[in-house]
């Protein structure tokens, strides 16, 4: 019975300590380094190589994840560390939610309207005869065109 | 003339222009601040500029105008900087040296882990007062450029002279033994 009763109290004290392994790590540092810089380089962590204060970086980064810290944790401590320039995705940067979106759709407008614009001016200069093809055309249209047919029949070319 | 006009070659003169442009631009803005060495080399000393940071390890802010009166040897470092690790024995030699003469040497951790440059503090036994430079505020306020960089402000509160890199014995006794 003692045997018993030991054995349970063993297993619940088990318990939380297999719910915390489960739970831990929360992440890893593959999925932060490219979502925060390397203040000192200027790029992101991830593109920052071997340098001494990305491989420090680094290391904080793993002791936080070894604390089992989140993910969204890590980038609290590393903001604590850098401030808001540590983070790599300007969504992250403050608290602005229209400033969020507008970050991402301003640029994809951007590109949006200029590729709009070159199709439209590569369409209208094609039209106007800019292209290869336009100009062929316009040249075997006129009287140049007829004695280029000719001088091509008497060369036989 | 109809070709030379014509849209496409039109855009890659402007996108040469402008990748013209940007690289002139990154490099004007990358130049280092030189303002300093300039006005010694006229023989001027510039009032340094006001510096409020947090203190390292917590404890509220910590200011340059808080040592107005005493000579300061203000040293830029980082826990991840060999050179950095050179020269902090000597630098708390001559903290000791010019507490005893109204000086001070103020050390600003740049762009750094708390923890490593704790680790740092321990391991060289500094005992000199630290901030925390955590966004490079400090860095733009005085034009550092490289790791160290020291520089050497009398009780006026003027700049005498500075050090881009490690300072040695040399330094230290031409540029902060007058001042004591």
């Amino acid at each position: 019975m003692r045997r018993v009763a030991l054995l349970a109290s063993l297993a619940l004290l088990a318990l939380p300590a297999a719910a915390v392994a489960q739970d831990c790590p929360k992440t890893t540092l593959g999925d932060i380094e490219d979502e925060v810089m390397c203040p000192v380089c200027g790029t992101p962590l991830g593109l920052a190589s071997e340098a001494p204060q990305a491989q420090r970086e680094r290391a904080y980064i793993e002791r936080l994840i070894a604390r089992c810290k989140s993910k969204d944790q890590v980038k609290q401590a590393l903001v604590a560390e850098f401030g808001d320039g540590v983070l790599a995705l300007p969504g992250d940067q403050g608290h602005d939610e229209l400033g969020d979106v507008l970050v991402y759709a301003v640029p994809a407008l951007g590109i949006l309207l200029a590729a709009g614009g070159i199709a439209f001016a590569v369409v209208r200069w094609r039209r106007r005869g800019g292209g290869p093809g336009g100009r062929r055309d316009a040249t075997l249209a006129g009287p140049d065109g007829s004695r280029l047919d000719d001088d091509m029949e008497r060369y036989d070319l | 003339m109809r070709k030379a006009l014509s849209p496409v070659p039109i855009a890659v003169v402007c996108v040469l222009l402008a990748l013209i442009a940007l690289l002139a631009y990154g490099l004007a803005s990358n130049e280092p601040d030189r303002g300093v060495e300039q006005a010694l080399g006229r023989g001027d000393a510039e009032p340094a500029p006001d510096l409020e940071l947090p203190k390292l390890g917590g404890g509220g802010n910590g200011s340059l105008a808080d040592y107005r009166g005493k000579v300061v040897v203000l040293n830029f470092w980082a826990s991840w900087c060999e050179p950095c690790r050179a020269e902090s024995p000597l630098l708390q030699r001559w903290h000791r040296r010019m507490s005893a003469s109204n000086g001070t040497v103020l050390g600003v951790d740049m762009l750094d882990i708390t923890e490593d440059a704790q680790d740092f503090i321990d391991q060289y036994g500094l005992t000199y007062p630290m901030l925390k430079d955590k966004d490079g505020h400090g860095i733009e306020t005085f034009g550092v450029v490289q790791y160290p960089e020291t520089f050497v402000i009398d009780r006026a509160g003027r700049i005498t002279a500075v050090r881009r890199g490690p300072v040695d014995e040399q330094f230290m006794r031409t540029e902060v033994g007058p001042l004591l």
